[in-house]
């Protein structure tokens, strides 16, 4: 029992002081898991993050599960990843409850018409660095440059085409160029 | 029942929720707008939710779940999203440990990754279209809005300044107070 109770204060403690996305938590799990608590090595974590970036999920979640595990199974993971949801679950709930008062204010309204204004620009320079981040091959770029096309057009045309057909799509073609690559060999 | 639609629409983002932070937003603006929120609505969350501790899409599906059905809603959607991952990775950690090491899997993410950074450099420029521009579809009418280019222009500059001289990146909680303090004034 108090090896799961360990895993949630643990993790609710790293859940509470990560700002900023989840590479931030990542180093914040290392100091915590691999140097303070030595419940890892520091290659049995780069896997765990490895594994982590690549599975769909929050990195930060994917890695408190995993370690959850490790440590002591499917309840160890159940309390890790509760753990590490919690602070943030808490802190939104409670800004959704009063959200709704605060906007009354005007100042608020127009503050927040400016953060929306922001919000693009944030998600436009996220893509950007994801796209230097991106291995660079044909595939890979006739993919980025005609889900782009994609999108726009269907947008502009009220189309509507869900995003989890363009990522299954991506998935398919990735798996086909690859068998089609090792059939030439 | 809003609970479960909640959940189930969650847990589809949260299956196909590749590629860090941003990736669901594509997902998520599809499933929440104009269905439950306004895209500015939707947007004002997400400035909350990156300017809070958590992941992005944790804190998204609490906000959303919470504003449609309470905290049982912010439970079950919160849930929902985890959910998927949560079972990945323990199938992963337990019995499918070189899953990803097959090359036919990686190849699969290496192609999903690609279109993720389309999805989200298209989801900019269509928000774009829609909170700066007023429309969302040919034929409709548009409305400009100058001073949300002024506020995406000064956030970008600054954001690009500090890079030069800091050799770092700025935080995204610091553009959001500058494009809040310049809001609260210009508008």
């Amino acid at each position: 029992m108090k090896k799961y109770l360990q895993l949630f204060t643990t993790l609710f403690k790293i859940g509470l002081f990560t700002f900023g996305g989840g590479y931030a938590m990542i180093s914040l799990l290392e100091n915590e898991l691999v140097e303070r608590k030595k419940w890892l090595e520091h290659d049995e974590f780069m896997d765990i993050v490895a594994v982590a970036e690549s599975t769909p999920g929050p990195i930060a979640i994917n890695c408190a599960t995993y370690v959850g595990y490790k440590r002591v199974g499917v309840l160890g993971s159940a309390f890790a990843t509760l753990g590490v949801c919690m602070p943030s679950f808490i802190i939104i709930y409670f800004i959704s409850v009063f959200f709704d008062k605060f906007m009354e204010l005007s100042v608020v309204a127009s503050a927040f018409k400016g953060i929306q204004a922001c919000v693009v620009y944030l998600i436009f320079s996220a893509g950007l660095k994801m796209l230097k981040k991106m291995k660079k091959n044909p595939l890979s770029i006739a993919l980025m440059a005609s889900t782009i096309i994609c999108m726009l057009v269907f947008s502009l045309m009220a189309i509507k085409f869900s995003t989890i057909f363009y990522i299954l799509i991506g998935g398919v073609i990735g798996v086909f160029a690859y068998l089609v690559k090792r059939g030439e060999k | 029942m809003m609970l479960l639609k909640l959940f189930l629409t969650f847990m589809q983002i949260g299956a196909v929720s590749f590629g860090g932070g941003y990736g669901m937003i594509s997902l998520m603006r599809e499933k929440c707008v104009p269905l439950w929120l306004t895209d500015e609505e939707f947007m004002s969350f997400i400035a909350i939710s990156e300017s809070t501790p958590g992941p992005i899409s944790v804190n998204m599906a609490t906000f959303v779940g919470s504003d449609q059905a309470g905290i049982l809603g912010s439970a079950c959607a919160t849930l929902g999203l985890v959910l998927p991952s949560f079972i990945i990775i323990l199938i992963i950690a337990s019995v499918l440990k070189n899953l990803l090491k097959y090359k036919g899997v990686q190849a699969a993410l290496s192609g999903i990754k690609a279109v993720v950074v389309g999805l989200i450099l298209a989801t900019s420029a269509t928000m774009f279209m829609s909170i700066v521009c007023g429309f969302t579809a040919l034929g409709e009418g548009y409305n400009f809005d100058v001073m949300g280019v002024l506020v995406i222009a000064v956030v970008a500059v600054v954001a690009l300044a500090y890079k030069k001289f800091r050799k770092k990146a700025i935080s995204p909680i610091v553009l959001i107070l500058i494009s809040a303090l310049l809001g609260a004034v210009i508008y």
